[in-house]
């Protein structure tokens, strides 16, 4: 897939975490903008993350224009990464179902709605009876605690195999010379007079004038080595998958009330996941809480599959920002670029995210598509809310 | 379920309790700028290992309190009440 290497004493560029966005990053610095000589560091392995413990929705039905516009190159770009990459990443667009339970979330997907076919998206609310044409088996009647009464559908949403849009990003990277080192895990970042200068790893140091920090959960710690602050909070969110069964469930289903996104792999399981543990943590341990509570909501849509049984269940780490937008672009050090901040929605968001950042890397200007997500807002007071459309649990 | 060990009920599930996060402390309405009033509100120290944060016992005493807790592992050291703070001015 991709080849190990001696660490060199620098890079042009090194991006410390090897997720789909430190990956795509790198990829994209090499095949848009010709910048190969690049190290992707990480302490764990490849897509070892969110990126490899995210449910793997694609969906651009969001609030504001801003992320409407940016969540739909997104989906554009991973429409046609098969044959970007040449590795199949088993992207579905089976339709994307966010439900309503109250008059306040169907303003909300109302106004969605709107947002999105100004900027060209497809998205609309639906009928409970629509619903019931999409999900047969769904339970749109009244006498539920939390009854349907309509629903934002997104045909272009989906889902796609992360692992294979982690694989298929370091494969393509390797192809153009980009070098992938896991296992490394950086341990300093060093600055000199305001410029960043390097990093310091288990493995040795490294020199670099561009040091990129892609690491999610763990991204306040990193970005504190080279003295940057970043108004981040990490929160676990935790997911499940059962047992495979025959294909019955087509679109991806969303209740933000009761907290629960559902789909349908390929392979025939359930996914589900939730919204982020009540507590910031850096425990990627399962609770039997949460299953529980998972159940109980998934049986409140569904309670034909009460007899299903979960498989297994994991936790991966979200870097929650105050306004539930991303952190995209430079710092106050120079030389040091953030592309963190992207909470419970950061594995849709890659391949867009990933091209901005190499664009950024490359000109040394920040592309329009991202210039509203830069750190200087939250010290400015220009926050972008996404909470609307990106908390689960909101 | 992680006990929280509330000063006043003992320990109980997490899930009666309503998390405020890290212990910071409020600068004076009067005193500070806008940029102050931001670092106070957004630049959180997000720990990995201890950390002194705030809980709320809203299914039990009502009382907001400070607990440490190891944000890797979890573990949680005893809890210690807040001095007069009453819950109505704390929340708001």
């Amino acid at each position: 897939m991709w080849r190990n290497f001696e660490l060199e004493k620098s890079y042009d560029v090194v991006i410390i975490g090897a997720g789909v966005h430190g990956l795509a990053t790198a990829y994209y610095l090499a095949a848009n903008h010709g910048i190969s000589k690049v190290a992707v560091v990480d302490k764990g392995y490849v897509g070892g993350g969110g990126s490899g413990r995210n449910t793997a929705i694609l969906r651009s039905n969001y609030l504001t224009p801003e992320g409407v516009r940016f969540y739909d190159r997104s989906v554009q770009l991973y429409r046609t990464l098969a044959a970007d990459l040449n590795f199949n990443v088993m992207f579905a667009p089976r339709g994307h179902l966010t439900l309503a339970h109250n008059d306040s979330s169907l303003r909300t997907m109302r106004w969605r709605a709107e947002v999105n076919k100004l900027q060209g998206v497809d998205s609309e609310v639906i009928t409970p009876e629509e619903i019931k044409r999409l999900v047969p088996f769904m339970d749109v009647s009244d006498d539920t605690r939390y009854p349907i009464i309509g629903a934002l559908y997104h045909p272009p949403g989906g889902i796609i195999r992360h692992d294979a849009v982690n694989w298929g990003y370091a494969r393509a990277g390797d192809r153009l010379g980009v070098q992938i080192h896991q296992n490394t895990e950086v341990t300093g970042i060093r600055t000199e007079k305001g410029r960043v200068s390097g990093v310091s790893t288990n493995r040795g140091e490294i020199g670099a004038p561009i040091v990129l920090n892609c690491t999610a959960g763990w991204a306040s710690l990193v970005s504190a080595m080279a003295g940057v602050k970043l108004p981040i909070i990490t929160h676990p969110l935790q997911a499940a998958v059962t047992e495979p069964v025959k294909m019955f469930l087509d679109a991806v289903v969303v209740s933000g009330s009761l907290h629960v996104y559902v789909s349908q792999t390929d392979r025939g399981e359930l996914v589900f996941g939730a919204s982020t543990d009540p507590y910031a943590s850096y425990s990627m341990r399962g609770s039997l809480e949460f299953t529980e509570e998972l159940a109980s909501h998934v049986l409140e849509l569904m309670p034909s599959i009460a007899k299903m049984r979960v498989l297994r269940q994991w936790a991966g780490l979200c870097d929650i920002t105050p306004d539930f937008s991303p952190i995209m672009g430079i710092t106050e050090v120079e030389g040091f670029l953030v592309d963190v901040g992207w909470g419970t929605y950061g594995f849709k968001a890659g391949p867009a995210a990933a091209e901005a950042m190499a664009e950024l890397v490359a000109t040394g200007r920040t592309p329009q598509l991202i210039a509203a997500f830069d750190l200087a807002r939250f010290a400015e007071g220009r926050l972008a809310s996404e909470r609307g459309a990106a908390a689960v649990g909101h | 379920m992680i006990r929280i060990p509330c000063p006043n009920c003992g320990p109980r599930n997490s899930s009666e309790f309503s998390y405020f996060g890290e212990l910071g402390s409020r600068p004076a309405p009067d005193a500070v700028d806008p940029a102050h009033w931001r670092h106070y509100l957004y630049d959180k120290k997000n720990p990995a290992g201890w950390t002194t944060e705030k809980w709320y016992h809203a299914s039990g005493c009502r009382k907001f309190f400070a607990i440490e807790r190891n944000t890797l592992t979890n573990d949680v050291k005893s809890g210690r009440p807040f001095g007069v703070e009453s819950s109505s001015e704390e929340s708001s």
